[in-house]
Formats: C-alpha cells, structure tokens, sequence
C-alpha cells in the first residue's frame, strides 16, 4: 500500500475502521486529560493552594466535588493541577530522552566501528544500574528540583531509547535502498534524516507511548518517597504521598490521584499495544 | 568457544561492571555542591570544627585515595558511621550493624515476593503461552497489561484500603517489635508481600510469555512437531531446555522493579529494611549511609544478573554439546 500525500481521507477512515473498542476509549482518554492538562487554570473550581475548609479530608460535597486534603484545600482542584505538573515534566522528560537516545542511537548504527561499539559499551554500563538507585544517587548528591529530576530521568531513559533506535537504525541499514543512497554518494546526515528516521517512525512513536508512561510511574514513585517533586509544587505522586492519612479516617482523598495515574498509564499502553499491533498486520498484509 | 571460557569472560565482565558501579556511586555522592563537613555540623561549623571534620572523615585526602580507602573498605564489610547521628561527639552509629538488621528484614519482605510471584508468573506466563491469542491468553495478557501500567504504591494503597482499614484484618502498618513471634511477622508481612507481589507478577508474567512463544515458534519445535514427537515428550525434552535461559533472565531482569517496588513498599509500610534507610539517608542526605546502601542494592543486581547470565550459558544445548 503506497500513500499519497492528499490521501489523508481515507487514511484516517482507515485507522478509525481499525479502532478497537479499547483503542478507542483510551484515545478519548487521553485527549481528555491533555486538554485537562492544557486547560487546568481555567479549569479548577478554586485555586488550588488555597485553604477552603477547616476539616481535613471533608467527603464529597456539591461544593468540593472530591472533598477536601489534608490542609482542607479542594482536592479537585489539586487534581487538575497536578496532572498538568505530571504530564508537563513525563513530556519534557520523554522528548529530551528522545533527542539523545535516538540522535546517538543512530550516531552508533551509522557509523559503526568503534563509534558504535564505545558508545554501546558505556550504555550496557549504564543499563547495570538499577534506575531507581541512580537516581536516589543523583537526587542526595544534587537535590531535587525539576531541572534535576527532568534531566535525570531523561538520562535514565536515554539508555533505553538508544537501545531501540539503534536496534532499528542497524535493521534499516542494510537495506537495499540505503545501498542506493550511499552508492549515490550520499552522506552519513543525509541517510540518518532522509532514509532511517522516516522508516523508523512507527516503533519509534510506540518507544515514545511507553517511555512516556514509564516516566510518569518514575516520577511519580519518587514524588511519592517525597524525593520527587517538592511541596507547594504538587504532581500526582505527591498527592498520594500527603494524603496518605486519609486511608486512617476511611476516606478515598489519595485514591483519586492514584487511580489517575493508573488510568493514564493504562490508556497509553493499551494505545500503543494497538499501535504496534495494526502496524505489524499492515507489515504483514504489504508482505 | 567452549563452555568455561564463556563462564570465565562472563565473570570477568561482571568483576568489571562492580567496579564501574563502585566508581559511579562513589563519584555519585561525593560531587556535593559545598562540603560534607559543613553539612555536618550545620550551624556548629567554625573553622575549627570543620577541619576536625574534615580530618576525622579523610576528607583532607585527594579524591582517589579517598576511592580507593572507602572500596577497600567496603569489602571488608567497614562502611564507616552514620553522619545523620554524627552528634557532638563525632562518633555516629555504625552503619554495619544498622545494615545486617535491616538487610534480613529486607530479604524477608524480598524473599517472601519471590518464592510467591516466580512460580506463579512462570505457571501463568506458561499458561497464556500454550494458546496465544485464546481466552486464556486474552484474558491474562489484559490484565498484566493493566497491572503493569499501576504505579508500584497503588495496589498497596487499594490493599491497606480493604484489609487494614475497612475489614481490620491485618494492620496497615509493619512496623517490627522485638517480641514479635512467627504468626506476627506473617501478619505484618502479607499486604506488603502482596503489594510487592503484584507489582513484579505482572512484568514476570508478560516476559515469560513472549519467551516461551518464542521458543515454541522455533524452528527446532517445528521440525519436531513435524516429525510426530508427542506433545508431552515435545514440552519437556525439546522446548523446556530452550526456554530455561530466556526464562531465568527474565526473573534477573525483574530484580530491578523487586529492588524499586522494596523500597516504595517499605516506604509506604515503615517496614524497618534497607530500602527505607536509603530513603531516609536520601532525605537526610547521609553520604555514607547512602553509598553502603546503593553499592548493597547494585551488587546484589549485578551479580543476579552474572548469575542468571551462567545459567542461560550451562543451560543452553547449543553450546553444551559444541559441535
């Protein structure tokens, strides 16, 4: 199946004819919390850091739809703002991975040689750290802010995404019409952004769905050893972490922010369990 | 290349990546923006105070010697006291002791996941694996899939939610008192095994069916299918010998989320072991207590993973029977 550039109609009635229930509701979901994430200011009920209640973990109300926190603030409001915190620091965090793993990854598949095998050599090395020992390394030494936390994780899961991108960029290489280009005389530059990088689009967008939820499950568990993002900032994990005394007094208050953690991980590795699974019948159909 | 030499290169790469490990954490702790003396004695620093400091913890010595001092050392099981207990007197708690005390806790909590969640993922995984795309397997793959997209608190939270506080069957927290026999220790010890548990059965899971897919779809068991080997003799004497190596290293390789979901689990429960004193050591930013505790957690990773490596070596008909 060949694409042409003005055949975007029935492309996208295509993937839609595709969609799985699942697909499809994990796509509404996530564009659900995006817009939240976006909207959040304009979308809380009250600012969040203010103090509404003189009751700590109040049940809902037709005020506070989801209760008051420990400090007697809207938690609802908390929520909304602290997925615009988590979603804002896993996308910076996700991109930045991104930009070293896959620039290096194909830097080492390019090349070859010794480039490849040095650069290899240092990111087995890295990859023997557990990550979280890594960072709890970097976070005594440095602190933790969200220069710090970002870069780190970013760090973290470069050594991952190098792994893919360089296991695809190898794949591409060798194939006939990389021969082409550099019989042609084409340039290392040249093949990387004219041959690998649009070949490797799809499991590399798939890379991203999945370093994307693993970096909000980091920063989330480092948040919730209250190592993470620190207070007045909140993110999700940090919303569990305070609120952990509202289980004492049989209220849900840190369940809320714990389940939308879960439901946006869920939501994206469903998303991309379909992605990759349309995409290899598609390889498979064009076979 | 025969058998030991494969071992023997094996072990010497795992000597190597210890040693990397030893530099990077050290090197790690010991980039402190200011002085570990002033963080010390805080506001007791005068310049008196802080030379001592710096004396009495070497700090006065190039950075290599100080490397090489705190590795020899740390193999001789010397990690040295705790700066967080650092008093006026300069003399804190030994890190040791805290270390050996905790350390069997945690291997309690680690150990108990372990006997549970390998056979269980093994005989799940294996299950899924024998009708991909069946039921069985729908059903399972749909729900690891969630499992694994949970963060490591959740199930916990959910669990202390059901059975500490609205049924009151199990405490919500573990904390370890001394007089405590084998019924409390279990008592205290399930919600948290079972947090622990859920967190790495699913990625287990996930992992052993894919290998063990693999493995069937080889073209070795094809051939075999073909020449009418029966399906039992077939598992066992064809497949199994295969699957050992990828399996072994998938339970290496969950070590990792063990070692994370240990020290969010401990956090969570006050459970008295390593992964809440790295924690705390973190907060209070502990040097020393950190390095001991960070060079504990990546050795045991390491040599895991070197072990499981020997395994899947020993365990492979390929390289056993060179031709």
């Amino acid at each position: 199946m060949i694409l042409e550039k003005n055949d975007w109609k029935s492309y996208t009635s295509e993937v839609i004819r595709d969609l799985t229930p699942g697909a499809f509701l994990s796509i509404l979901f996530l564009i659900l919390i995006i817009l939240v994430g976006l909207f959040a200011p304009w979308l809380a009920p009250f600012d969040q850091a203010e103090i509404l209640t003189n009751e700590s973990f109040e049940p809902p109300s037709d005020l506070l739809w989801l209760g008051s926190d420990f400090l007697g603030r809207d938690l609802l409001s908390r929520l909304i703002s602290g997925v615009r915190v988590t979603l804002f620091l896993a996308l910076l965090i996700t991109f930045l991975s991104f930009i070293m793993g896959v620039g290096l990854g194909f830097l080492a598949a390019a090349f070859g040689g010794r480039v490849d095998s040095v650069i290899s050599r240092i990111n087995d090395a890295l990859l023997s750290f557990p990550a979280l020992m890594l960072a709890l390394i970097v976070i005594n030494s440095l602190g933790s802010s969200f220069t710090v936390l970002v870069v780190t994780i970013a760090f973290i899961d470069m050594t991952r995404v190098f792994r893919v991108a360089r296991a695809l960029a190898i794949n591409i290489m060798v194939m006939d019409y990389v021969e082409a280009a550099v019989v042609r005389g084409e340039g290392k530059t040249w093949i990387i952004l004219q041959e690998v990088l649009p070949n490797s689009l799809t499991p590399l967008a798939a890379e991203f769905g999945i370093r994307f939820t693993y970096a909000i499950l980091f920063i989330s568990a480092l948040s919730f050893l209250g190592l993470g993002v620190q207070p007045p900032q909140s993110d999700l994990g940090v919303l569990v972490k305070e609120n952990m005394q509202a289980l004492l007094y049989g209220e849900y208050t840190n369940i809320y922010p714990a389940l939308t953690i879960a439901a946006i991980a869920i939501s994206m590795n469903v998303f991309v369990d379909w992605l990759l699974k349309r995409s290899s019948a598609k390889l498979s159909e064009e076979i | 290349m025969n058998v030991f030499a494969m071992i023997g290169r094996r072990l010497l790469i795992g000597l190597l990546t210890l040693l990397f490990v030893s530099v990077l954490v050290f090197a790690g702790t010991e980039v402190l923006p200011g002085d570990v003396a002033y963080a010390v004695l805080g506001q007791a620093a005068t310049p008196e105070s802080l030379e001592l400091v710096r004396n009495r913890l070497g700090l006065n010595e190039p950075i290599h010697v100080r490397y090489f001092v705190w590795l020899f050392n740390f193999v001789r099981g010397d990690f040295g006291a705790s700066l967080a207990t650092f008093g006026g007197s300069l003399a804190g708690q030994d890190i040791g002791t805290e270390l050996l005390n905790r350390g069997w806790n945690t291997l309690l909590l680690a150990g108990s996941t372990a006997l549970i969640a390998v056979p269980l993922a093994i005989f799940l995984g294996l299950t899924a694996a024998i009708k991909p795309g069946g039921l069985v397997d729908r059903i399972l793959t749909s729900i690891s899939l969630a499992l694994i997209s949970f963060p490591d608190f959740l199930v916990a939270v959910l669990l202390v939610t059901v059975f500490a506080i609205k049924l009151r069957w199990l405490p919500a927290i573990a904390s370890i008192r001394p007089s405590y026999d084998f019924l409390d220790w279990v008592r205290i010890l399930i919600l948290p095994v079972a947090g622990l548990t859920f967190t790495i059965l699913a990625h287990m899971l996930r992992m052993t069916r894919s290998a063990v897919i693999d493995v069937l779809s080889s073209p070795a068991i094809e051939m075999a299918i073909l020449k009418g080997v029966p399906r039992g003799r077939l598992l066992v004497k064809h497949a199994l010998p295969n699957a050992i190596g990828p399996i072994v290293n998938v339970i290496a390789l969950n070590l990792a989320y063990l070692i994370s979901g240990v020290v969010v689990i401990e956090t969570m429960f006050n459970y008295n072991g390593l992964g809440r004193y790295m924690v705390e050591a973190v907060t209070n930013r502990d040097i020393p207590v950190v390095q001991a505790c960070a060079m504990i957690f990546c050795s045991v990773y390491v040599i895991v993973n070197l072990i499981s490596d020997v395994i899947a070596i020993l365990s492979n008909p390929r390289v056993r029977y060179p031709k």
